[in-house]
């Protein structure tokens, strides 16, 4: 089981930067394609949801990372163990 | 006797809990429930797309600083204590929601309206942020050992209850007052917003009788208490990647459930199927009343088998079968599956009706109505509107069939037309069973998540963690489901489709949940933590 956690968390790695790319790619292709009066709309869309969902990857890469060094292999089953 | 007092105990506390929490949840969904009016009456008249894109951006405004109240009053609520804590959101909650009632139109005050409005949707999102956490970590903190799934998923039924409230007062006000009166400046849609001034009253008189949780008051007088619960909380790499795994493997799939079962599913029935308003909503709330006992249920039983595998079977099963029951949901409602009635009811098509713009003499809508009577008992009403531009004033002693051609310039090419389907008895109950499963899968993943979030962090700092990853999965990745999902189906529209595919915006809620799902059953535990205290 221990494997497969750390094997996971090499795709979450991987798929964290790889979500900010498609977004980003998805933001310019969108807004581009927009038409003159619709521009400022589909731009502020765009950055809002990509103001939201960088620090969520930048947590879902350190989770992959964190996963990938085994850190998930013991849970804690006291508050002890986390402080 | 001391078993009695103390069920009686906790009984308070819940129901003090949960009352103030259900009006917390009221307040912040009537918002969302009446975008369309708000749009109306606090933007610009001449811009409907706009004005609805801004408040759709209000709205996501909304949901995106929740995760910055759960930060803030998750902090002073491991510092000063939960009790007043909650308190303070509920006033802000209270107070802001009440003065968006009384902000006065784009007509009467311009730009300040729409800046006014943005401001007190903001705090309202802010004191969101901060109730919830506090809520669940107060009862949890006062549940008997071995009931704490049960007890907390009370909690859980004050957000589904509190939808259940805001449709319940706005039809009634609706139906009462009649359309133009409730969409009018002054008119009853503010009501709802007012209404929550008298329900917070009662809600801060209640909990102003509640003791500080016992836990968190053992710690004071310890001197235990966190000094900086956000640096102890985010900074401690201990804390901090059991704050990422409740994220990552349980709030975010929970969130895309719970929004795409409640507010995703009502606005697919309303905007895609077109049913009519108010038997949209009566659905949702028949749908809601049925499946709001499953809270508890789940809850309950979480406690005997562990919350993990209830909450992740939610999820499975929403994942397997949202595409299937949207497309139910389409051809339930659809004109091909039925046969028009073959009597003189079978299409009435009205006199056309004349209305002058309000700006332009020159400019004329004609608007006409065909109703088609259906063999089951449905019936679709079509209101067709043509936008008709004049060489003079029109003349509104004359019928529109009288019209001169000669006098027309121009004739809109696409008329607008609205659609209302009245659905037959056995479609009705359909749909109702249909939104009934989906909020069956809400109340499975999110029955036991308080107790599951309660359990995983010390009581230090226990506000603040759980805080902010609810308010990330629900407020980001849920808020956003029917904003996402419109997008996406705007991106399957091409011309050759111009309707795009309805089904689309599901890809959303079936991706964040499929994601959460593979990440909770390989590293979450289904162990209880049966010691809360440390």
């Amino acid at each position: 089981m221990n494997a497969v956690k750390k094997l996971l968390g090499y795709v979450w790695m991987l798929m964290a930067p790889a979500l900010i790319c498609f977004l980003v790619y998805q933001a310019v292709e969108k807004i581009s394609a927009a038409s003159e009066i619709q521009r400022a709309n589909v731009a502020l869309q765009w950055v809002i949801i990509l103001l939201v969902f960088t620090p969520i990857c930048v947590g879902f890469f350190i989770f992959g990372k964190y996963a990938s060094s085994n850190e998930y292999a013991h849970l804690p089953e006291s508050s002890n163990e986390i402080e | 006797m001391i078993q009695e007092k103390k069920q009686s105990g906790i009984a308070f506390v819940i129901g003090a809990s949960s009352v103030g929490t259900l009006i917390e949840w009221y307040d912040f969904y009537i918002f969302g429930m009446l975008a369309t009016i708000i749009s109306k009456q606090f933007f610009p008249a001449d811009a409907g797309t706009a004005a609805l894109l801004s408040t759709l951006a209000i709205f996501a405004a909304g949901f995106i600083v929740r995760p910055f109240g759960a930060l803030v009053f998750g902090r002073l609520g491991d510092l000063i204590g939960r009790k007043h804590t909650f308190l303070l959101t509920l006033v802000i909650m209270g107070g802001s929601t009440f003065a968006i009632g009384l902000v006065p139109g784009y007509a009467t005050i311009g730009w300040a309206a729409p800046i006014l409005v943005l401001i007190l949707r903001l705090l309202q999102g802010l004191a969101l942020g901060g109730e919830y956490g506090g809520a669940a970590t107060y009862v949890a903190e006062h549940a008997p050992q071995g009931q704490r799934g049960f007890w907390t998923s009370w909690i859980q039924t004050t957000a589904t209850l509190g939808l259940f409230l805001a449709l319940g007062v706005i039809i009634f006000i609706r139906s009462s007052q009649g359309v133009e009166k409730f969409s009018a400046e002054w008119g009853g849609w503010r009501y709802p917003f007012w209404i929550s001034l008298l329900l917070v009253g009662v809600s801060i008189l209640i909990r102003m009788r509640m003791s500080e949780s016992p836990m968190f008051s053992k710690l004071k007088t310890e001197g235990k208490t966190s000094v900086n619960p956000l640096k102890e909380s985010f900074g401690h790499k201990g804390n901090f990647k059991m704050v990422l795994l409740a994220l990552f493997g349980a709030v975010m799939g929970q969130g895309v459930v719970w929004y795409t079962g409640q507010f995703y599913a009502q606005s697919f029935i309303e905007t895609v199927c077109k049913v009519e308003f108010i038997q949209s909503r009566n659905l949702m709330l028949w749908a809601i009343l049925m499946a709001t006992p499953c809270f508890v249920l789940f809850g309950w039983l979480s406690d005997k088998v562990g919350r993990k595998w209830i909450m992740l079977i939610g999820m499975l099963a929403a994942v397997l079968t949202y595409r299937p029951i949207y497309k139910q949901f389409l051809s339930l409602t659809s004109a091909k599956n039925r046969i028009e009635k073959i009597d003189l009811a079978k299409t009435t098509v009205s006199e056309p009706k004349v209305v002058t713009d309000a700006k332009e003499a020159t400019k004329i809508y004609v608007i006409q109505t065909f109703d088609t009577a259906y063999t089951d008992g449905a019936h679709f009403k079509y209101i067709k509107t043509d936008t008709l531009h004049l060489t003079a004033a029109y003349d509104a002693n004359l019928k529109i069939d009288a019209l001169n051609p000669s006098l027309v310039v121009s004739k809109s090419v696409k008329p607008n037309v609205v659609i209302e389907k009245t659905m037959d008895d056995a479609t009705y109950w359909n749909l109702i069973w249909l939104v009934f499963i989906q909020i069956v899968y809400v109340t499975m993943v999110y029955g036991p998540i308080a107790a599951f979030l309660v359990e995983m962090f010390p009581t230090k700092i226990r506000y603040t963690s759980m805080s902010l990853p609810y308010h990330i999965g629900n407020g980001v990745f849920g808020g956003l489901v029917p904003f996402l999902g419109t997008l996406i189906v705007e991106f399957t529209k091409s011309p050759e489709s111009p309707m795009g595919d309805a089904l689309a915006g599901l890809w959303y809620p079936i991706g964040v949940a499929s994601v959460c799902l593979i990440i909770g059953v390989f590293y979450l535990s289904n162990k209880i933590d049966k010691n809360v205290m440390d």
